[in-house]
């Protein structure tokens, strides 16, 4: 039975604790999966990003965190979820300084620098998931 | 969860004791904004050593702070950044701009009572 693959924590985003919360849950399961202290912090603040971005822009969604293998090297993926209104252009969500809440517009471009993976799929209308994975030996 | 702002001479100290909501951030920022004008505060320093993350919105409100504070005469200085938290920081292009740092409260204090160059005055 391998036990890192069956780790995966669901995390409801619905107020601003629910933030603290989801990066809190996140460093925990990194530390366990051997992550270093600095790498765990980088997850966390991305799991940060991530989890303001569905209160900020789609009120309400949820964040998966789920212990992943590949060989001998361990990772995390992050699905942060929503149903909001989409992104109109991801490319452009993921530009530095790009923002439409009047906020430093790093959060995304941000969390593509501290994670080794970054997947957006959004559709206007029809919520928006990211998926970010980080490799604890390397991507 | 509150952030206690203990007065110490012409300087505000704000200890952050654990990991913060975006609304405490919000909190902490009004208060101290508030307080530099009821006590007449020259200098205030934020202690993060327990914040765990520094996000875009703490770093956001961080700097609002400072912003905020100079407009009130104040010079405010950001001690006890954590290593890993820099190193996040840095990964993610998040700068302290226009904020002073100094690594402990010690620190920080010399640094509010060095007299400085006019043009480096915050």
């Amino acid at each position: 039975m391998n036990v890192t693959t069956a780790m995966e924590r669901r995390v409801a985003i619905d107020c601003d604790r629910d933030i603290v919360e989801a990066r809190q849950q996140g460093r925990a399961i990194v530390l366990k999966l051997g992550f270093s202290p600095g790498a765990a912090t980088l997850v966390a603040t991305a799991i940060s990003e991530l989890a303001r971005n569905i209160l900020l822009y789609a009120g309400r969604g949820e964040v998966v965190l789920r212990a992943v293998e590949n060989g001998t090297d361990q990772g995390m993926v992050v699905l942060a979820r929503d149903q909001g209104p989409g992104i109109p252009d991801v490319g452009q969500a993921l530009e530095d300084g790009y923002s439409t809440s009047g906020r430093l517009g790093l959060g995304l471009p941000g969390v593509r620098r501290l994670m080794d993976e970054l997947e957006i799929t959004s559709e206007v209308g029809g919520g928006t998931v990211v998926r970010a994975v980080k490799w604890r030996d390397g991507a | 969860m509150q952030v206690p702002i203990l007065k110490q001479g012409p300087y505000l100290i704000a200890t952050i004791q654990s990991a913060l909501t975006d609304a405490d951030l919000v909190g902490l920022r009004d208060a101290i904004v508030e307080k530099v004008g009821l006590h007449r505060a020259l200098g205030v320093i934020i202690d993060i050593t327990a914040l765990d993350v520094m996000d875009s919105f703490a770093t956001g409100t961080l700097r609002d702070i400072a912003h905020m504070t100079r407009l009130r005469g104040a010079r405010t200085v950001i001690v006890g950044m954590q290593p890993d938290v820099a190193y996040a920081m840095a990964n993610m292009g998040l700068t302290l701009e226009g904020i002073t740092a100094a690594l402990d409260l010690e620190e920080g204090l010399a640094h509010l009572a060095s007299p400085l160059p006019p043009d480096r005055r915050r």
